[in-house]
């Protein structure tokens, strides 16, 4: 069964000029795929006998086939938000997508058990490498399940859970149904009734009381097969005083036919407790990807997304924060990179909710050839609350005269017991500044690779160094392929 | 022996036509200077040397040790020794002087070679300590909020830590306090020891009792009317432009 498709050799990334370089996982190193025979296959297209199909594999309990087949009404029922999104979500075609695919419910908990293509896959990826070095706990997904899943016997002693979701509605079926949902109803948009009616995989992290997850805690989601559609869904739940740091990485190879990624994330973190989540991800030019993630935040925790979106013909995610409990702190830090061809249509949402939360969101766009960016912002504080604070900034970097971008920023504040900064800039990376840089030796490739990684410089010094020197091998690749 | 050749240079932006026909010719250790009035061509021969876009060679060659370099992009010249100190140093916010110096030394080796970041900083160091630059500045994004001063002297430590063959010096002078300009004059003579060709553009006699010139070149309207020692500096300097105008330009 295995079949190695280079689809296109990537040519090996410009030297990192980080002080202290390191590596990280190389999703650059993405392109490929293995020709598998998948066990478990819903067949192409979506209908009541796909969902019962997922959930019977699944040997799910009965309340989840309900909560299932309820939301594919939704999803049916729902228009495509055309009135305010871009006309292209039309050309996905529901129809021509295989929405669950996998060989086995039950992740491996050693790397030698996982069958060889998979395993090959991550190690390409360079996932094994990395969890020795510096991760918590690993889960591999390959299209809908996870093929691996682990977590160093040190952090499980602490009582930290972190299963897929499969796993997780198995085993720990009473804390799920607490809070699965209760962040992002079934309803809230077309794409998250459909995560909820087909979804698979993801990561389901419970935390307990005063837990400090010392390192990262990682997931990384891998696409295999064309004309696939992966529907993830993760529940992060910090209890009171906990802390953990989740991040995400995701590929897909080149295929010629569109591919949908459509996930449900939703964080919960409990009095005192803090959530860091970090996805950098660098997808195909042919995904849809249409994403929802929110936290909650009770009182006096803090939930801080950092996303980054390279990759795919278009990105729909707004993440967001319920700043529900008083002094609850929210931020969204965003960078998204919108190459020919592709639409990064990102942003943030802050709900104040109580008295004295506050929320900060910083987003970056960069717009390269006829790339487009739009930024979101949803930003409410109520008349009734007071002392709630937002910081909103949003810059966009234009490379080429045919670069868009556009901002729609929503800001409802009421009252006049709260404050809010909003700031936004467009700048354009000049020709005199090519030039410059190109009298010092530079290619015009690196040049533009150099302007833009200034451009998000003092985003991306705040994250961990391997996603930083991941991040910054991801632009330059993006940009030395953008120079003709 | 190494020459930056600058052959009946014809260069235009748009239609407009602003170098008209220019020659000359600089050969390792040499220092030239052209001084002409303001809008006389100067800076658009710098640049067109270094292969600005915006501008258009019609005719006419630059030879470097020989071969053209009309065809090369600007990185490849600047890789095959040539520098240009701009008049007006572009800033880029966000990239450090450590990181943009390190790009471009790394973009000097050869394919797979890489850079020793201990030396590379020592270097770095030393240099600026040349020229007394703080070297809290290693992590300032390019002249981004440099004063006139600070960004002149961050071109000369580009220069400095890059080593061209030969450097185009356009108004490297203006804007220096008399400390500073004493300072860099220093660091281009250590260099031109070093068989530096520089062809340096200025309006003040004053920078050229520092770096004294083999060769004077007074331009007018895109073209050199007289060359001269560097006693035609005093002279320009004594007489003025009105000189130049009535008595060096053809009618
Ligand atoms: N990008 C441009 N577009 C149009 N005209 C230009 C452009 N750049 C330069 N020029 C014109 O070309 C002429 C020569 O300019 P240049 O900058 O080369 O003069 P200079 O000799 O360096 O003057 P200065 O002593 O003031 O620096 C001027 O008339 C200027 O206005
Ligand atoms: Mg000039």
């Amino acid at each position: 069964m295995s079949d190695v498709t280079e689809t296109e050799s990537l040519e090996p990334p410009i030297a990192d000029t980080v002080d202290n370089p390191v590596s990280g996982i190389d999703q650059t190193a993405g392109n490929f795929s293995y020709k598998m025979d998948y066990e478990f296959d819903a067949g192409t297209g979506l209908s009541e006998k796909t969902v019962r199909y997922i959930s019977s594999v699944k040997k799910e309990a009965p309340w989840i086939l309900e909560f299932r087949l309820n939301a594919l009404k939704q999803f049916l029922a729902k228009p495509m938000p055309t009135h305010w999104a871009t006309k292209d979500l039309e050309n996905i075609n529901f129809d021509k997508i295989r929405y669950y695919l996998s060989s086995g419910q039950k992740p491996k908990r050693t790397w030698d058990e996982v069958p060889d293509d998979i395993k090959k896959t991550f190690e390409r990826l360079g996932i094994p490498e990395h969890e020795r070095k510096f991760l918590a706990g690993v889960e591999a997904q390959f299209d809908s399940e996870a093929a691996y899943s682990n977590i160093k016997d040190i952090v499980s002693k602490q009582g930290v859970i972190f299963v897929n979701s499969t796993e997780g509605l198995r085993e720990h079926p009473e804390l799920f149904r607490k809070f699965f949902g209760k962040v992002i109803p079934t309803g809230d948009n077309k794409f998250s009734a459909l995560n909820s009616a087909v979804f698979s995989g993801g990561s389901f992290i419970y935390v307990p009381k005063g837990v400090k997850v010392a390192q990262p805690l990682q997931a990384y989601f891998r696409i295999n097969a064309e004309n696939f559609g992966q529907f993830e869904r993760t529940l992060i739940i910090a209890d009171e005083g906990a802390e953990v740091v989740y991040m995400e990485g995701c590929t897909a190879p080149k295929f010629s036919t569109s591919t949908l990624h459509s996930a449900v994330v939703e964080l919960v973190a409990l009095k005192g407790a803090k959530i860091q989540y970090i996805t950098v991800q660098n997808w195909a030019n042919n995904v849809f990807n249409l994403v929802t993630k929110r936290g909650v935040a009770h009182e006096e925790a803090e939930i801080k997304w950092i996303d980054c979106n390279i990759g795919s013909r278009l990105t729909m995610k707004y993440p967001g924060v319920v700043l529900k409990g008083r002094k609850a702190r929210g931020e969204v830090i965003s960078i998204a990179l919108a190459n020919d061809g592709q639409h990064q249509d990102t942003g943030a949402k802050m709900i104040h909710a109580a008295d004295e939360t506050t929320s900060n969101i910083v987003a970056k766009s960069i717009s390269v050839g006829q790339g487009r960016s739009t930024y979101r912002g949803v930003v409410h504080i109520p008349k009734h609350l007071k002392g709630c604070k937002n910081n909103t900034e949003c810059d966009a970097l234009l490379i080429s005269p045919n670069s868009r971008t556009d901002t729609y920023p929503a800001i409802t504040v009421r009252g006049d017991r709260n404050s809010v900064q909003h700031e936004a800039s467009v700048s354009k990376v000049s020709e005199e500044q090519i030039f410059y840089m190109q009298q010092r030796g530079l290619t015009e490739g690196q040049a533009m690779s150099l302007s833009v990684n200034g451009f998000i410089n003092d985003l991306a010094r705040q994250f961990p160094m391997e996603y930083s020197v991941e991040l910054k091998r991801l632009i330059d690749l993006e940009m030395e392929g953008s120079v003709g | 022996m190494p020459q930056l050749e600058i052959k009946d240079l014809h260069v235009s932006i748009g239609e407009k036509q602003i170098v008209k026909g220019l020659s000359l010719t600089v050969r390792s250790g040499e220092v030239h200077a052209i001084m002409g009035p303001n809008g006389t061509g100067k800076s658009t021969l710098a640049k067109a040397v270094a292969g600005h876009p915006s501008f258009t060679i019609t005719s006419g060659d630059v030879l470097l040790d020989g071969k053209s370099i009309l065809a090369m992009q600007p990185d490849e010249r600047a890789r095959a020794g040539l520098f240009l100190a701009f008049q007006y140093p572009s800033e880029i916010p966000g990239v450090s002087i450590a990181n943009f110096l390190r790009a471009a030394v790394q973009a000097r080796l050869g394919e797979g070679e890489e850079l020793d970041a201990t030396a590379y900083y020592k270097r770095l160091y030393s240099k600026m300590d040349m020229l007394q630059i703080d070297r809290k500045f290693t992590s300032r994004a390019i002249n981004d909020g440099f004063s006139g001063g600070e960004k002149k002297r961050c071109e000369i430590l580009q220069m400095a830590m890059l080593e061209p063959k030969f450097a185009l010096m356009d108004e490297t002078d203006s804007g220096l306090d008399i400390d500073a300009l004493r300072i860099v004059a220093d660091g281009v003579n250590a260099l031109r020891s070093t068989n530096l060709g520089v062809l340096m553009i200025t309006h003040y006699q004053r920078l050229l009792s520092y770096i004294v010139p083999d060769h004077v070149h007074v331009m007018w309207d895109g073209r050199i009317v007289k060359s001269g020692d560097k006693s035609l500096a005093l002279e320009l300097e004594a007489k003025g432009y009105d000189w130049v105008k009535n008595e060096l330009v053809p009618a």
